[in-house]
C-alpha cells in the first residue's frame, strides 16, 4: 500500500475510508474541517458513494451519523471542540443506545484557542459519557486509530470519541495505508428497542454501559497505543498523552527518553501501566497538550502521597498548547531560545478582507446606532466577529453561535430597546432560527441583521445550508413581511442601508434586515474557475 | 541531515505553496518531511507561519523548538522578525523587502530592513520586482524560494521537480512561470555573492 504525506486531519479521514465507513457528518469548524473536506475530494470516496455533504450544525451532524450507525453502517462524525457541546445531547445518549455500525465521534480541541473561544478538552466529555477514547500522537496513530476505532466500537455495540489537537489536525507527515476493509452491509439492530430511550429501557442500557467499562479498561491495558517505556533513569516517571509524547521524544537524541515512560493514545487510562510507573519511580511528570486530564485523576482530591508534576503546580503552564521547549523546561533540560522579537515588530492581527460585504454592513449600522449609543449589539460567530476590532468596534458580544439573537432578546425583556442583533448566513441556519422563533413568539423589540455572504466564510468558504433559504426562513417563522427587509451590501448603497437600519431600530416589533452579498473570497475563487 | 526552516508571511501571501514545493522536493529525496501549518482565523490577513522540517532521521515534534531553526524564511520583512527566539544562533533569516502594509501603526521600512541587517546571517531580496521582471508579480513567494535554494543543502532539481509536481495540474504555463521565477530567485543570490 502507498504511503502518503497527510495533515493529521486527512489521515483520520483515509483512515475512515480506508476502514469501511460509509459516512462522514459534520459542520465546518476549525481545526476539524479538513476531515471532512478530504473525504469530499477523494475519489475512493466518491466511488464508493460516502456520503460527505455538510451538516446544518454538530447536532444534526450527530443524530444523522447515529442514524447511519442503525442502519448498520459504519458512520463517522466531526466537529470542533465548541461543537461537542452542541451535539452533547445526541453525544451522550449514544452510549445509551448504543450502535450498531461502528460509530466514530472525531473531535478536534484547539489549546491556545488559535480560533475558537475557549480550549476546553474534549476528553472529560468522553470520560462524562463512559465511551472509550483515542488520542493519536501523530498521524500515522491518526490513520490506525480510525480503522481501531470502528473495530472497538463494533467489537461493544459502542461510539467511541477520537480527540485530537490543533498541531497534529494540521501537521503532514508520513502515513502508510492498509488494506481496504469492506464497508457494512444494511442490517437493522438485533433488538428492536435498544434505540429507545424510554426510562425502563434506558436503565437497562444505561447498565449495559456500566458493565462495558471493565471490558474498556482491559482494552486500554493491552491496546497497541498505549506503551510502557523503559528508561534507566528512575527518579522520574512519565505519562504523555497524545501528541505530548512527540515533545517528550524531541527533546532526546536518537529520540530515546532517558526516564520511564507511559504512552497513553487510548482511555479509559491504563492503570495498571500507570500503577508500575508510579511504584518504579521517583516523582511523575505528566504532559498532555489539553487540561490537566489524567493529572487531576492521579493527585486526587487530598494531593497526598506521590510529588506529581504538570500543570497544576506550574511545572507546566496552566494553559495554552505544549510545545518541545515547554516539555524541555518542564525536565529541567537546556533550551537554545533565540534572540527576542525586536520592538519594532508589531502586531497583525486578522482583519475582514477588503471588498467584503460585513464592512459595509458595520459601516452602516455604525451611522445607523449613533442616536442610541453603545453596547447594545449582540453578534456572533464568524467573519463578521472580526467588527469587534478596529476600525469598526461595532459589536459587543461573541458566545456561542447563535446565541446573538438570543441575547439580544433577553436585553430586550430587560428594557434594553432597541437591541440589535448582528449574525451570519451559516450561524443562523447552525442555531438561529430556534431563537427568532423565541423572539417572533413574544414580538420582541429586536433588530435582527443577517449578513448573508452565501458562505461559510470563517472556515474556508464552504457551502452554507442557508443559502437563499433566509427570507423564507423568517417570514415562516412569522416575522412580518414589511420588517423583512432585504439590503445589497455596497458603499455606493450606503445611505440607504442607513435608512432601513434606523426606520427598523425604531420599530417595537422584530425585524430582520437581510443583508445579500456574496462572500469576496468565494466569488473570486468562482470567477476563476470559471475561467477555466 | 537537518533543516527546519520557520515560513512566515500574512495570510493569502502563498507561503503553504513553499512549503509544498520543499516538502515534495524532499520527499523526492527520500527524506523525511514534518510541516505544521496555520488554518482558520489568522489566515484573514493576519500573520501566519509554518514550521517545516526536513530530516535524514524521523521527525518528532511537529514544532520546532526555540532556538533550533535553521531558516527563517519570510515573503514579508516585517514577518521575518515576528519568530527571531525560534532562529538559532548561527541560522539565516531570508526575506522578501517587500512590505504588506494592512495595519495603521506599520513599522517605518527602513528602519525594518536597518533592523533585519543588525543580524548575523541574512538575505534580503525584493523578490516582488524580480518576479513583476520575470512577468508574474504572483510567483514571487517562489522567486523567494530560489533565493534560499542556496542554502536548503536540497538539490535544485528536486525543487524544480517539486515545482512541476504542484504546479502541473494548472498546465505548462504556470509551471514554467514558477521554474522563471525560481530561477530568478537563485540567480539573484549569485549576483549579490
Ligand atoms: C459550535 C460551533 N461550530 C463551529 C464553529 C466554527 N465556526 C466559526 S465561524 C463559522 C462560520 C460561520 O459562518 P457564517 O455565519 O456564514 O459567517 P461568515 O464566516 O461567512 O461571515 C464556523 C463554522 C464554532 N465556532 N462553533
Amino acid at each position: 500500500m502507498e504511503k502518503l504525506l497527510l495533515l493529521g486531519a486527512e489521515a483520520l479521514a483515509q483512515g475512515a475510508i480506508d476502514g469501511g465507513m460509509s459516512g462522514i457528518y459534520a459542520y465546518p469548524g476549525t481545526p476539524s474541517t479538513e476531515i471532512t473536506e478530504y473525504v469530499q475530494k477523494s475519489k475512493l470516496a466518491k466511488d464508493k458513494k460516502i456520503h460527505c455533504q455538510w451538516s446544518v450544525n454538530e447536532k444534526t451532524a450527530m443524530e444523522s451519523a447515529l442514524g447511519m450507525s442503525y442502519a448498520g453502517k459504519r458512520a463517522m462524525v466531526c466537529m470542533k471542540q465548541v461543537g461537542l457541546n452542541v451535539a452533547a445531547d445526541p453525544f451522550v445518549n449514544s452510549a445509551i443506545t448504543g450502535v450498531n455500525g461502528g460509530l466514530i465521534i472525531t473531535v478536534a480541541d484547539d489549546p491556545s484557542m488559535h480560533s475558537s473561544q475557549n480550549e476546553q478538552d474534549s476528553r472529560y466529555l468522553g470520560k462524562f459519557a463512559m465511551i472509550p477514547i483515542f488520542e493519536p500522537s501523530n498521524q500515522q496513530e491518526a490513520y490506525d486509530m480510525t480503522r481501531e476505532g470502528f473495530i472497538v466500537s463494533e467489537k461493544y455495540k459502542t461510539p467511541v470519541l477520537i480527540r485530537i489537537t490543533t498541531r497534529l489536525s494540521h501537521s503532514r507527515y508520513g502515513v502508510q495505508r492498509k488494506e481496504l476493509i469492506k464497508e457494512n452491509n444494511l442490517s437493522l439492530p438485533e433488538d428492536p428497542k435498544q434505540f429507545i430511550l424510554l426510562p425502563a429501557i434506558a436503565k437497562n442500557r444505561y447498565k449495559i454501559l456500566l458493565n462495558n467499562q471493565k471490558n474498556f479498561e482491559a482494552d486500554s491495558e493491552s491496546s497497541l497505543f498505549n506503551k510502557y517505556i523503559e528508561g534507566n533513569d528512575k527518579s522520574l516517571g512519565i505519562v504523555a498523552c497524545g501528541i505530548a509524547y512527540n515533545y517528550l521524544l524531541e527533546n532526546f537524541p536518537d529520540h530515546i527518553c532517558s526516564y520511564p515512560v507511559v504512552k497513553i493514545g487510548q482511555y479509559p487510562a491504563p492503570k495498571n501501566l500507570i500503577n508500575k510507573l508510579s511504584t518504579e519511580c521517583g516523582e511523575l511528570l505528566i504532559l498532555e497538550d489539553g487540561y490537566p486530564f489524567i493529572e487531576e485523576m492521579l493527585k486526587g482530591f487530598f494531593d497526598c502521597g506521590k510529588l506529581i508534576h504538570g500543570r497544576l503546580d506550574g511545572t507546566l503552564p496552566r494553559d495554552g498548547e505544549l510545545n518541545p521547549t515547554l516539555v524541555a523546561l518542564a525536565l529541567g533540560l537546556k533550551t537554545k531560545e533565540g534572540l527576542p522579537v525586536p520592538e519594532i515588530v508589531v502586531n497583525r492581527p486578522p482583519e475582514l478582507c477588503s471588498g467584503c460585504s460585513h464592512r459595509d454592513i458595520y459601516d452602516a449600522l455604525n451611522e445607523a446606532m449613533i442616536s442610541y449609543g453603545e453596547k447594545r449589539v449582540f453578534s456572533d460567530i464568524g467573519c463578521y466577529t472580526l467588527g469587534a476590532l478596529p476600525p469598526f468596534n461595532s459589536i459587543n458580544s461573541c458566545v456561542d453561535m447563535g446565541a446573538s439573537i438570543t441575547m439580544a432578546k433577553g436585553a430586550a425583556d430587560a428594557g434594553l430597546i432597541p437591541s440589535v442583533a448582528v449574525i451570519g448566513d451559516s450561524t443562523f441556519t447552525h442555531s438561529g432560527i430556534t431563537g427568532l422563533l423565541d423572539v417572533v413568539n413574544e414580538n420582541s423589540p429586536v433588530t435582527i441583521i443577517i449578513s448573508d455572504n452565501s458562505a461559510v466564510a470563517m472556515t474556508g468558504g464552504q457551502k452554507s445550508a442557508a443559502t437563499g433559504k433566509i427570507k423564507n426562513i423568517c417570514l415562516g417563522l412569522g416575522v412580518e413581511p414589511e420588517h423583512v427587509r432585504v439590503l445589497l451590501p455596497l458603499p455606493k448603497n450606503h445611505d440607504d442601508m442607513v435608512r432601513v437600519m434606523k426606520e427598523e431600530l425604531a420599530y417595537n416589533g422584530v425585524s430582520v434586515i437581510i443583508a445579500e452579498r456574496e462572500c469576496i473570497q468565494t466569488f473570486s475563487q468562482k470567477k476563476k474557475e470559471n475561467k477555466k | 541531515m537537518k533543516k527546519d526552516i520557520i515560513l512566515a508571511g500574512v495570510g493569502g501571501q502563498g507561503i503553504l505553496s513553499i512549503a509544498a514545493i520543499i516538502g515534495l522536493a524532499a520527499l523526492e529525496k527520500e527524506l523525511y518531511v514534518k510541516q505544521a501549518e496555520v488554518h482558520g482565523m489568522s489566515q484573514r490577513g493576519g500573520a501566519v507561519q509554518s514550521h517545516l522540517r526536513i530530516s535524514s532521521n524521523q521527525i518528532a515534534s511537529d514544532l520546532i523548538p526555540l532556538g533550533e531553526a535553521d531558516m527563517i524564511l519570510s515573503v514579508e520583512p516585517m514577518e521575518s522578525l515576528r519568530y527571531m527566539p525560534y532562529l538559532s544562533t548561527d541560522g539565516w533569516i531570508i526575506t522578501n523587502s517587500k512590505p504588506f502594509i494592512n495595519i495603521f501603526n506599520y513599522p517605518d521600512l527602513n528602519k525594518l530592513l536597518t533592523q533585519i541587517q543588525n543580524y548575523k546571517n541574512t538575505l534580503v531580496i525584493n523578490a516582488d520586482e524580480i518576479a513583476a521582471k520575470n512577468g508574474s508579480l504572483k510567483s514571487s513567494n517562489v522567486v523567494l524560494l530560489g533565493a534560499a535554494s542556496l542554502y536548503l543543502e536540497i538539490p535544485y532539481v528536486n525543487l524544480e521537480n517539486g515545482i512541476r509536481t504542484l504546479f502541473g495540474r494548472k498546465g505548462e504555463d504556470v509551471v514554467n512561470k514558477n521554474l522563471t521565477a525560481l530561477k530568478a530567485g537563485m540567480e539573484s543570490i549569485l549576483q549579490i555573492k
